[in-house]
């Protein structure tokens, strides 16, 4: 871990030219005396990652999202409004919302649906909400199953990582879309009968379900290779020689040194499950009406285009918003904790 | 800082004789053929080490010289047992350990340890120092009296390192202190054999010598036995007892260092040692020049493994493999069936030292 970040630090020192003088420069002030404490490679992260612009500005982007998502009831209480309310009223004959930019008014901030009335806004913050937690847990799933599977076919031999990697190429063959499109209402239709709507949780599990399946062999890849790189260092034969066994080598050794490249790619999946939940939704086989969610959104605006362009903007900007600073930082999060990467 | 060094008047840096005439370490006939696929599918073995015999009393440093894959590292590390030998015996303290299991293994790691050649890859970047000098105690469920802190400070002191430095981490530390860092874990079990694989060839000259008196001092004080593996023979003579030169994976000569050096009998020894740098003369003088590479270890030459680069062969040495035994009066063992004789010229003798 070479650095030019690290300040000149107090007491190191070269080599001593021998021991015996290192007795006089070295020995403390009595009295004196301060704890020595050296920067972790983390920490070095984190200072670099404080002082990377774009990190900060992607990072305040996503931290107001989130509060803006975890706050939506609030706002919801607020406004005295439900996301499912109707303001049939505010439209006209045609089902267009009265008013300039999409029926915006001090009501209703960003407007209200052609159609159907409910307000954009509370959409939106709610919308949000589901987007965030599918690709949240989706990435969470993911890593748990790429980092279990990396991991042992990184260190197993034999037999079991020929299966293994057979299992990853064949992962990788599928066509997620298709794949999700087949599966996912063959699914529903297995649990649920067409008279029985599902309860939105099961559609949302499905989705997560599906993205957990098919995102984890980037991680594992990735991992193995961690794994087949760190495991032939002097340092993990060291610990052999010294007597550990496999579980203190894999957690104590070989994880603290991969958690980061893992920390990054679930950074870089997030936005990714953003948009492919999105494109799902686009072809209808998203979350189903009546969870709020923005790639259905789009998806319903795209008839009113021509009439109604503000209701296709709002959710598309909010998607390209969240999907750039998303990137953005794990980008800046990856420079941060490996220097020496170029991008 | 360093009691070590304090403790030691100069006048013992002479030649400390082994004390007890009992083996701490026995090799017998230990052999490592790495399996390869050759061309068109075939197998082939790689014979990297191909039948060792050497022993090591307590206290006693062993040097293993020879060029880059006669087979130095690849021995180290099955004495160690990070490999696993395809045939002979390593007896350490009187038990076989050839085949021990990890549990078995465990009370002989504590007198067994290695210390590794590379000292940016053989620290965790993620782990402090104290956490790195304080893992062979925590793997083995030792509790050190006074803890474990104390114990790791200790042993920081002990190589010349500043114990305050506990909390550090690797990154914070030059070639030479990382090296030290690495001794000071070998340490940590109170071992009675240390396998050193080259630990100063990746540091610079100037460090190199720090840490070869500091291992010097260790083995006087601690009573450590050394398996010193290196390539440089300069630095061979400055620290071992013993010297076993290597060649393809077989021991050529072994013997006291002084028979080594100023009566080498093998012909590979001598050229061995008339390629030491010398800057009293001009020019390649006296310097034998070995025509020709190592032949492969997949296919090693019959009878005498040298002959082939070998200014003495005859067709004798094609066809029978010469036994390391005492030859000419000598009192090394030399696998050699025209064993040279007598002393290296003067000049170059006093160079070498």
């Amino acid at each position: 871990m070479s650095d030019m970040s690290q300040p000149p630090s107090l007491t190191a020192h070269g080599d001593p030219a021998a021991p015996d003088v290192a007795v006089e420069t070295e020995s403390p002030p009595e009295g004196g005396r301060r704890e020595i404490v050296g920067r972790s490679p983390n920490q070095l992260a984190w200072l670099r990652l404080k002082r990377d612009r774009t990190a900060r500005l992607s990072a305040l982007t996503l931290v107001v999202a989130a509060l803006v998502a975890l706050c939506a009831p609030l706002l919801g209480w607020l406004t005295g409004m439900d996301p499912t309310d109707k303001f049939v009223d505010r439209l006209n004959d045609f089902g267009m919302p009265i008013g300039y930019a999409g029926g915006v008014s001090s009501e209703h901030w960003l407007g209200l649906e052609p159609g159907s009335g409910r307000d954009i806004m509370l959409q939106l913050v709610y919308g949000l909400r589901t987007s965030l937690f599918i690709a949240f847990a989706s990435a969470l799933l993911a890593s748990v199953i790429g980092v279990t599977v990396g991991v042992v076919a990184g260190w197993a031999r034999g037999w079991l990582e020929s299966v293994i990697n057979w299992l990853v190429d064949l992962t990788l063959a599928f066509p997620f879309l298709i794949f999700a499109l087949a599966v996912i209402p063959i699914l529903q239709d297995r649990f649920y009968t067409e008279r029985e709507a599902p309860p939105p949780a099961f559609r949302v599990a499905l989705i997560i379900a599906t993205f957990g399946l098919f995102s984890w062999t980037y991680t594992a890849r990735l991992v193995r290779g961690q794994v087949i790189s760190l495991r032939e260092r002097e340092f993990v034969e060291a610990a052999r020689a010294a007597g550990a066994g496999t579980g203190h080598i894999l957690f104590r050794q070989l994880l603290p040194n991969i958690w980061a490249p893992i920390l990054v790619t679930v950074s870089l999946n997030v936005p990714q499950f953003i948009a492919i939940e999105a494109a799902l939704a686009f072809v209808n086989i998203g979350v189903t009406e009546p969870t709020p969610d923005l790639g259905r959104m789009i998806y319903n605006s795209i008839g009113y285009v021509a009439s109604d362009p503000w209701y296709t903007l709002f959710p598309g900007l909010t998607i390209f918003l969240l999907v750039l600073a998303l990137n953005l930082f794990g980008d800046a999060l990856r420079d941060s904790l490996d220097p020496r990467s170029t991008r | 800082m360093s009691t070590v060094n304090g403790r030691l008047p100069a006048a013992i840096v002479g030649e400390p004789e082994p004390r007890a005439p009992e083996a701490l370490l026995r090799v017998r006939g230990l052999t490592k053929h790495f399996p390869v696929r050759g061309a068109l599918g075939g197998r082939a073995l790689v014979r990297a080490v191909d039948g060792l015999d050497f022993d090591v009393r307590p206290g006693e440093t062993l040097g293993l010289v020879g060029e880059s894959g006669c087979g130095k590292t690849t021995t180290g590390r099955m004495l160690v047992r990070l490999l696993d030998s395809t045939s002979g015996s390593i007896e350490f303290a009187g038990r076989d350990i050839t085949h021990a299991r990890r549990g078995e293994l465990r009370p002989l790691r504590q007198d067994l340890q290695i210390i590794f050649q590379d000292p940016y890859a053989s620290l965790n970047p993620r782990h402090t120092v104290g956490r790195i000098v304080a893992m062979p105690l925590q793997v083995n469920g030792i509790n050190p009296p006074g803890g474990t802190k104390k114990r790791v400070q200790e042993l920081l002191e002990l190589v010349g390192l500043n114990p305050e430095h506990y909390n550090r981490y690797p990154h914070e530390f030059s070639g030479g202190q990382r090296q030290r860092i690495g001794i000071a874990r070998a340490l940590a079990l109170r071992p009675k054999l240390i396998v050193a694989d080259e630990p100063v060839s990746a540091l610079d000259v100037s460090i190199q010598a720090q840490v070869i008196n500091l291992l010097r001092d260790l083995q006087r004080d601690l009573d450590l036995a050394f398996v010193f593996i290196a390539h440089d023979l300069a630095v061979v003579r400055h620290f071992c007892h013993r010297v076993a030169v290597m060649y393809l994976g077989k021991i050529v000569e072994i013997g006291d260092r002084n028979d080594i050096y100023q009566h080498p009998q093998h012909p590979y020894t001598r050229a061995l040692l008339s390629a030491i740098p010398d800057v009293t003369t001009l020019g390649p003088a006296g310097r034998i020049r070995l025509a020709g590479d190592v032949p492969t270890p997949l296919n090693p030459p019959s009878g005498c493994r040298f002959r082939t680069r070998c200014w003495k062969a005859q067709d004798h040495c094609a066809t029978e493999e010469p036994a390391l035994i005492t030859r000419d009066g000598g009192t090394q063992l030399t696998a050699c069936h025209y064993p040279e004789r007598g002393a290296l010229s003067e000049t170059k003798a006093a160079a070498v030292g």
